[in-house]
């Protein structure tokens, strides 16, 4: 990737987004919600991505750490009332910084003891993990435990969700095509040829969970702030495997490729709702007769995901066939 | 005392189906290096297999009895196996040459489209499961009561594990499946036929998770699509504790995670029942992670 | 990586805000439709799907009845529902498009707690008044004044299992088990506690589960051991009915009581004959006398083969009273409806009358029912 692009891109997203800021927050919109799931889908992906896709650490604990971010940032800007705008973005940005430090620092406690395992061990501990996770914050009763935390403020809007976005992006893809970076492949490729050469996979593998955690943290920020509401059910194991889905879907590896992904599930998802609430079809008396496509999107997924393994494993968007 | 010993005998049954469940995971990760995330879910398809089957069995045997109890658990047992072989030869025999992060995902994927279809065929709500077997509470001397499925849940454990050790060390085919998870390219060259073998020990893994579903769904009668799920993660466990690979280690994990569970819910606290099991995996993974009974496998470069 | 094309990605992420961002747009106002349209989010699959099939059965017969005649202010209803798969995350997805693109003027559900407060925001924020049938965490109606319940608050009807238990029952020590994952368990247990040792009683043991459970002898025998009078089991019938099966295989045969989280048609199916004598609270029975009650119970058998439980009850309750704010403000502008949602007095609902309280809660009684021969029975009404 040409850096010099890299630069003005990332720059020319942050001044469009800033129009964003003048959007307020419109809390009812419907499809200002859905650009926001969209951001925050690609953030979690592409976070996701550098763990699983460029490291090759098959996580399954994901949604563990967009939780720690949200519950992080929401405790936060609880502590404050009305704000005016220039003051709610300053205090934003802190939590934002705390949420994703928090869930980096976990990200940090998943990271070590998964060290020394594989493949299956290493997908089942983080999943583990994340269920861990939900069942101590279903328990602690200073966030609300099951009865969950209300979030106080809407401050994610337009500028947050896709200057993050963008941000997340070039962080993860600069880092990946960096001299640094190419430990992380180095490590997914052949860890054991890796440490031959030298390469540290402890740091790199520890690296790539710290990293990924803390703009999942972020992700899990923008949601809380959005969606105003959270429960330690919402954060469980199905979340988790969303985003694995995208990461799959994408092409484990292919930051291009994991956007689209993300995008297009998260569209999906809307789009089925859509076709299952049409009312009357032609041909069909019943009302609602698409009314079933909503539970089938799942199903969906999960043939998704056979299917793409059968015949495309390295992603529908990759160009390039993965070597074995 | 007396409730130390109920406990017990509560931790006994449970650990039991946890056996069952966990030699079906250890017996195709011996001969595949793989982990099935989709057998959890074959368990709950045993009870739901189990669940449609009873009313039209009643056609042919009374319900509850024991001649009916057991039609229904060979069937559904029988019904699994089948399953249990088409999804290998469809979702994981052709990926065999591929890296193994491949299957994981398809296993992953066959997982999440059983527990989605499931939900969505038989309705997400849970169903009363039938009584097939005669049920009598026991109720001893001391305040120790139980009732007859809990005994039958370990006893018919037991017969299966007799069954399976018969099989496994005295047949042909048991001792194809030990060469294939020795050395693969070795039996092959022997004229083992790797398919069939392969095919066999899911069928026989898929048979014992949906004996593992009917036994669970006989004591806790209330089944639901997405019930394999928090035991299947158990019984790997379970399988790991023992040794991944070894039959007796899984049997032993799948006791010793049902009682221990059983204890520290009821005597600590059971707020955090569901976390044990993950706990007791990273202890074990980290301390020992061949498990009890298991060998140090050293990584060939 | 190379990335080709920076140009795209520019482009792609200029038209994104733009396109959704200019989305301001108000929705077709109903105003100058010729329906009034209503949402109402449920939970019509997934976990919880008998409680949103329920109410929604309950909300559709109401919408029917009011069409049939004439409908409001002279429009017919126009009832567009949304099924949040009893997941979470979903309701707050849903309200907003049936508020944003839809263009409601009011909103019906929901009946679990926690996807209530989900959407309480939302309708808050755009001041679109929102009916709850049957979520009774005192937390729903505090998020605002635009939010409504036609149901008693587990405060109340915590205190009336306490007061049941100690005084009809006449129990003096009493376990609790609650179900850890959910708000309504962990709410209810805490309200009943208080109101159990207020009257002088003593909890002896306290257990938990979670919501999904299936095995239950852990808990059970560690209770058993505590030898309470009775044990208090404020969760959903999906595991009351394990559970109580289980506490008679262990051989504890004390009354078992609970809330309105037993009343569905799956409990007995499921609990069998170990239910016999076991006792709950819920917001009404079906063999209530009253003609309004008869007549509601016959018109719901005959549209969908089933005797209406307490949530579809609610569920046509909610709608009907909306119906009736909306005929009393003359309009279907949130600020005049949610006024005079809030003056409602004794409206004559099929669980009772309504009355809003300051908080926006119904003060009603509850009815307290018991299990005889596989069937609810009636056994008593408390009044607040």
């Amino acid at each position: 990737m040409n850096f010099r692009h890299a630069k003005t891109i990332l720059l020319g997203a942050l001044a469009l987004s800033f129009i964003g800021l003048f959007f307020g927050s419109q809390i009812s919109s419907y499809p200002l919600f859905v650009s926001y799931n969209i951001g925050i889908s690609i953030i979690m992906a592409v976070s996701l991505n550098l763990i699983n896709g460029y490291t090759g650490q098959f996580s399954l604990g994901h949604a563990g750490f967009m939780a720690v971010g949200a519950y992080t940032s929401a405790v936060i800007t609880n502590h404050f009332g009305e704000l005016n705008l220039f003051t709610a973005n300053a205090v934003f940005a802190i939590a934002l910084l705390a949420g994703g430090l928090a869930a980096a620092l976990t990200g940090l406690l998943v990271g070590i003891p998964t060290l020394r395992l594989r493949g299956d061990y290493l997908a089942i501990v983080t999943l583990g993990f994340g269920e861990i996770i939900r069942v101590i914050l279903q328990n602690m009763d200073a966030v609300g435990g099951a009865r969950g935390l209300s979030v106080n403020h809407a401050w994610t809007n337009l500028f947050w969700t896709f200057g993050l976005a963008a941000v997340t992006i070039y962080v993860i893809a600069s880092l990946v095509n960096s001299t640094y970076g190419r430990g992380f492949i180095a490590v997914r490729d052949d860890e054991i040829a890796a440490e031959a050469m030298g390469i540290n996979t402890t740091k790199y593998k520890v690296t790539a969970f710290i990293i990924g955690a803390f703009f999942a943290g972020i992700a899990g920020r923008l949601y809380a702030h959005s969606t105003l509401y959270l429960t330690p059910n919402g954060f469980g194991f199905m979340l988790s495997i969303t985003f694995v889905v995208m990461v799959i879907l994408g092409g484990m590896g292919n930051t291009v490729g994991v956007i689209i992904a993300a995008i297009l599930l998260t569209l999906l998802n809307e789009g089925l709702r859509a076709m299952a609430d049409i009312e009357h079809l032609p041909g069909f008396t019943v009302e609602r007769p698409l009314s079933w496509l909503q539970d089938a999107h799942m199903i969906i997924y999960s043939l998704l995901l056979i299917v793409l393994m059968l015949t495309r494993p390295q992603g529908l968007f990759t160009l390039r066939k993965r070597n074995n | 005392m007396t409730e130390f010993l109920q406990q017990l005998i509560n931790g006994l049954a449970l650990g039991s189906i946890l056996a069952l469940i966990a030699l079906g995971y250890t017996m195709v990760y011996g001969i595949l290096r793989f982990i099935n995330f989709a057998h959890g879910d074959v368990f709950m398809l045993g009870a739901f297999a189990g669940f449609y089957l009873a009313p039209k069995i009643t056609r042919v045997l009374p319900l509850p009895s024991v001649a009916g109890g057991i039609a229904v658990l060979a069937v559904s047992m029988a019904i699994c196996a089948a399953l249990g072989v088409v999804i290998e030869r469809f979702a994981y025999r052709p990926l065999r040459k591929q890296p193994k992060l491949t299957m994981l995902i398809t296993a992953i994927g066959v997982s999440l489209f059983l527990e989605n279809a499931g939900q969505f065929v038989f309705g997400a709500a849970p169903k009363r499961f039938p009584e097939i077997l005669p049920s009598f509470p026991i109720a001893t001397l001391g305040g120790l009561s139980f009732n007859s499925n809990q005994i039958v849940v370990i006893a018919v454990t037991g017969l299966l594990l007799i069954a399976l050790r018969f099989i496994v060390l005295k047949t042909r085919m048991g001792r194809a499946m030990r060469a294939v998870s020795f050395n693969p390219e070795a039996a092959a060259l022997m004229g083992v036929n790797t398919d069939v073998v392969i095919s066999f020990t899911f069928a026989l893994g898929s048979a014992l998770a949906a004996a593992a579903g009917v036994l669970f769904a006989i004591n806790y009668p209330s089944i639901d699509p997405l019930m394999g799920i928090l035991p299947g993660l158990k019984a790997f466990v379970a399988a790991v504790l023992g040794g991944i690979g070894n039959l007796p280690g899984a049997a032993l994990g799948g006791i010793i995670i049902g009682v221990t569970e059983t204890l520290v819910s009821g005597y600590i606290s059971s707020t955090y029942r569901d976390a044990i099991a993950f706990g007791i995996l990273i202890l074990i993974l980290l301390v020992k992670p061949s498990g009890l009974l298991g060998k140090k496998e050293i990584e060939k470069v | 990586m190379k990335i080709r094309h920076p140009h795209i990605y520019l482009a792609v992420l200029a038209v994104w805000p733009l396109l959704t961002g200019c989305n301001k747009s108000a929705p077709e106002s109903s105003a100058d439709s010729s329906t009034i349209k209503v949402g109402e989010f449920a939970s019509l699959t997934g976990s919880e799907a008998t409680f949103g099939q329920s109410s929604h059965k309950g909300t559709q017969l109401a919408m029917d009845d009011l069409n049939a005649a004439g409908g409001v202010l002279g429009k017919k209803i126009d009832l567009i529902y949304e099924d949040n798969q009893s997941q979470a995350g979903q309701s707050a997805t849903v309200v907003r498009k049936l508020i944003s693109s839809d263009g409601v003027v009011a909103v019906l559900g929901e009946v679990a707690s926690s996807r209530s407060l989900e959407a309480a925001p939302i309708c808050q924020q755009s001041g679109i008044p929102m009916i709850s049938p049957a979520s009774t965490n005192p937390k729903v109606t505090q998020v605002g004044d635009y939010i409504f319940r036609v149901c008693f608050i587990d405060p109340f009807q915590g205190t009336v299992m306490a007061n049941f238990v100690r005084k009809t029952l006449k129990l003096n020590s009493v376990a609790v088990l609650s179900d850890v994952k959910s708000d309504y368990s962990l709410g209810l247990a805490k309200f009943f506690k208080q109101g159990f040792t207020g009257a002088d009683g003593k909890i002896i043991a306290e257990e938990n589960y979670s919501g999904g459970d299936k095995d239950f002898s852990a808990q059970l025998t560690a209770i058993k051991a505590a030898n309470p009078d009775g044990i208090f089991v404020p969760g959903y019938y999906t595991e009351v009915g394990l559970i109580v099966l289980q506490a008679k295989q262990l051989g504890i045969n004390c009354p078992i009581f609970g809330g309105d989280g037993w009343e569905s048609s799956s409990l007995v199916p499921i609990g069998g004959a170990a239910l016999e004598g076991d006792y709950f609270s819920t917001h009404y029975s079906p063999q209530d006398t009253s003609p309004a009650v008869q007549n509601f119970v016959k018109e719901f058998t005959a549209k969908y083969g089933e005797t209406p439980d307490a949530m579809a009850a609610l569920g046509y309750d909610s709608a009907m009273l909306l119906a009736d704010a909306i005929k009393r403000a003359g309009a279907t502008d949130g600020a005049k409806v949610r006024d005079a949602l809030a003056a409602t007095r004794n409206f004559p609902g099929v669980t009772g009358n309504i009355t809003m309280d300051a908080n926006r809660d119904a003060s009603k009684p509850a009815v307290i029912l018991t299990i005889t021969n596989g069937a609810f029975k009636y056994v008593e009404t408390i009044a607040p």
